[in-house]
């Protein structure tokens, strides 16, 4: 049956749709194509495929951890600062279970080592969530930050979990499946579409794959029942629960999930890093602060938003690191030795970094995915835009 | 009984240290519902900025603090107008994320400043001690107890007997009532930054100088200013007297517990000084989740 127009829709089903248009459709399998051919394009030698790689999947990972905030930050509006503590969960659960210091040793499976982070982050978040339901807001904002540091501190002194302030060791192998003699490790060297590829290759298939699945995850949820109740709490809390909106059941819901699918993403953090001191810096506020910078930057309340700003905010440092120094502009004020005076590439990072807050925060508060939709928008009503 | 005296001083400084940074934060809060986390950046700044006026220009130590307390007074005053007016309206989060990027750009532009600076801030009271009964005690901790003591009667007079005080306070109570009686609230905005900002820079240059534990002149202050917040969780978000209070008691209990627990309970080690203020804000949030002496937020449905 023709439509009158692309966008109109009828009836509840073509509401709920996910790919609702010719254009999405192919979006989606020029997407697919992307994902399953550029690791292969960058699996090359050279340092400046590893670069990018190495940028890919680590904006995957960030990606996915955009994405749980974003369900509890952007749809139920509960803003958290304790994302950190969940990725460090994560990834020392990973670390114990597949990294050598519990009796399994390095061979445990991908995906069992993955569940179980899962699990934990899930329990974790229930108990932290089941007092977060007094707090509202800014006492929420607090409490989450004092979290991080709660956490930091148990990581320091729980030296079996987590090595203590020596740290550990993360799993070196991510076996997929094996099979009958087939054996697939995504972080040794692998053979895809005729090309033996790496360990960082292996990462990027790994962490999009599963950037994926959330998102997928997520969307189901905030398109159907949950996904409005989820708003509803957003945005009037009160008049949620007076029309039958169980704030418990969706605050801490929100909670559990957004804990589960940020270990996960912490399980991948871990397997990047190879080795995880807990200290301020890799698992602190900073670490938090980047999730939120991500959400916001790239659009606070969409699936896409967190995933923008997770490659942004990913191949940001990169880029300094490897351009600073040769932009003509910008090496008269940089140097890269930090005892002379100049700017160091890191202070340069974090400048840009902060400033970009501001920026989007205060000229573009929809982030990227705001601006995607404002040219989407012209391009609809052309040539009535304005 | 030295011992338990020598903590007491260092965590009254400290103490006092955490109430002048929470004023700061509840100044702000009362006025414009802001978060501010820049606050612990404004302490930092601030420090760095008594450094430079009194090594480098070879100022006297109070022309110092003065100067840096006008510029920093300054920066929050500008930032706010600048920045902060263009977001009313906009959510509440928005906001905070603003001013938390206003703390990350503190560290990186101190650094570039001033690198590591050899030396520190110097204060008229150096480490002399001074004794009393068979107790030394830091003349550095007295300064600071007795500096946090006047500025903040200074500011409970200004709140309390001025028509500037009492346009902030009309200001905190109800905005557009205010406006509605001639009061300018965008001005009683940027004044409330400005007190942040000049309050910050006192706390930052006194710790910096020696009180409390001490930390010396780095970007390790602006964690330390972090600690505020459990104070200000503690005495209520739009509390002064809240702020006050739950600063001196974290200041204490933080001292304390560095002093105590380490060879109490070994197995806590001597870090949990550090998270003590984090778990009695915990603890308090559970009991009273609008902190000792917060008004209880009525949501309109």
């Amino acid at each position: 049956m023709a439509r009158a127009n692309r966008t109109m829709v009828r009836d509840y089903r073509d509401d709920l749709r996910l790919f609702p248009t010719w254009t999405k459709r192919g979006a989606v399998v020029a997407l697919l194509a992307l994902y399953l051919f550029a690791p292969v394009v960058l699996g090359g030698a050279d340092s400046n495929s590893a670069l990018w790689s190495s940028v890919l999947a680590l904006a995957g990972i960030f990606a996915i951890g955009g994405i749980s905030l974003n369900l509890l930050t952007g749809y139920t509006g509960q803003p958290s600062l304790g994302h950190a503590a969940f990725i460090g969960l994560g990834a020392f659960t990973a670390g114990y279970l597949g990294g050598g210091r519990s009796p399994v040793g390095y061979d445990l499976n991908l995906w069992v080592y993955l569940l179980v982070a899962m699990v934990v982050g899930g329990l974790v978040g229930l108990i932290i969530g089941l007092p977060a339901l007094r707090l509202r807001g800014n006492y929420l904002v607090i409490v989450t930050l004092g979290l991080v540091f709660l956490l930091l501190y148990i990581w320091q002194k729980w030296t079996t979990f987590t090595g203590g302030n020596a740290g550990t060791a993360m799993p070196t192998k991510a076996v997929v499946y094996n099979v009958a003699g087939h054996k697939l490790d995504l972080l040794g060297n692998f053979k895809a579409f005729g090309s033996t590829l790496g360990p960082k290759q292996g990462l990027m298939y790994l962490a999009w794959g599963l950037v994926a699945v959330a998102a997928l995850l997520v969307k189901n949820i905030v398109r159907t029942r949950p996904g409005r109740a989820l708003q509803a709490v957003r945005d009037r809390d009160v008049a949620a629960e007076i029309v039958g909106v169980s704030l418990f059941r969706y605050k801490v819901g929100a909670f559990v999930i957004s804990s589960a699918l940020a270990a996960l993403a912490g399980a991948l953090y871990g397997l990047y890093l190879g080795y995880l001191t807990p200290d301020q810096s890799s698992l602190g506020l900073p670490l938090s602060i980047q999730f939120l910078a991500i959400i916001v930057v790239g659009g606070i309340g969409t699936i896409y938003g967190p995933v923008l700003g997770a490659i942004l905010v990913g191949a940001l440092p990169k880029l300094i690191d490897q351009y600073a120094t040769s932009l003509p502009l910008l090496s008269k004020i940089v140097t890269a030795d930090p005892a002379k005076s100049g700017l160091t590439k890191g202070a340069l990072g974090t400048i840009i970094y902060a400033l970009l807050i501001i920026v989007f925060l205060v000229f573009e508060p929809r982030g990227l995915a705001g601006i995607w939709r404002r040219i989407q928008a012209y391009f609809r009503s052309w040539p009535f835009s304005y | 009984m030295t011992k338990f005296f020598n903590l007491l001083s260092n965590g009254l400084a400290l103490g006092a240290v955490y109430a002048l940074v929470a004023l700061g934060f509840v100044v702000i809060y009362r006025a414009t519902r802001v978060i501010n986390f820049a606050q612990g950046g404004l302490v930092v700044f601030g420090a760095f900025l008594v450094y430079q006026a009194e090594h480098t220009w070879q100022w006297n130590f109070w022309l110092a603090a003065l100067f840096a307390m006008a510029c920093c007074a300054a920066i929050g005053a500008v930032f706010q107008g600048a920045v902060l007016r263009r977001m009313i309206g906009q959510p509440i989060f928005a906001v905070i994320l603003i001013t938390i990027g206003l703390f990350l750009l503190v560290e990186p532009i101190t650094t570039t400043i001033w690198h590591n600076p050899a030396g520190g801030v110097e204060t008229p009271w150096h480490l002399r001690t001074i004794a009393i009964g068979n107790v030394r005690i830091l003349e550095v901790n007295i300064a600071t107890i007795v500096m946090g003591a006047v500025v903040l009667g200074a500011f409970f007079l200004l709140f309390r007997y001025t028509k500037v005080g009492l346009a902030m306070r009309a200001t905190a109570v109800d905005q557009e009532a205010a406006l509605a009686q001639g009061i300018s609230v965008g001005r009683v905005f940027a004044l409330s930054w400005a007190i942040a900002g000049a309050v910050a820079v006192v706390g930052g240059m006194m710790l910096a100088g020696g009180a409390g534990p001490a930390p010396g002149l780095t970007v390790g202050l602006g964690l330390i200013a972090l600690r505020a917040f459990p104070a200000i969780i503690l005495g209520g978000l739009d509390s002064p007297g809240g702020a006050v209070v739950g600063g001196l008691t974290i200041g204490i209990a933080q001292v304390m517990a560095g002093g105590y627990i380490p060879t109490a309970i070994p197995a806590l080690g001597s870090e949990f000084a550090d998270v003590v203020p984090y778990v009695i804000m915990l603890v308090v949030l559970l009991i009273r989740p609008y902190g000792l002496f917060g008004e209880r937020e009525v949501t309109r449905v």
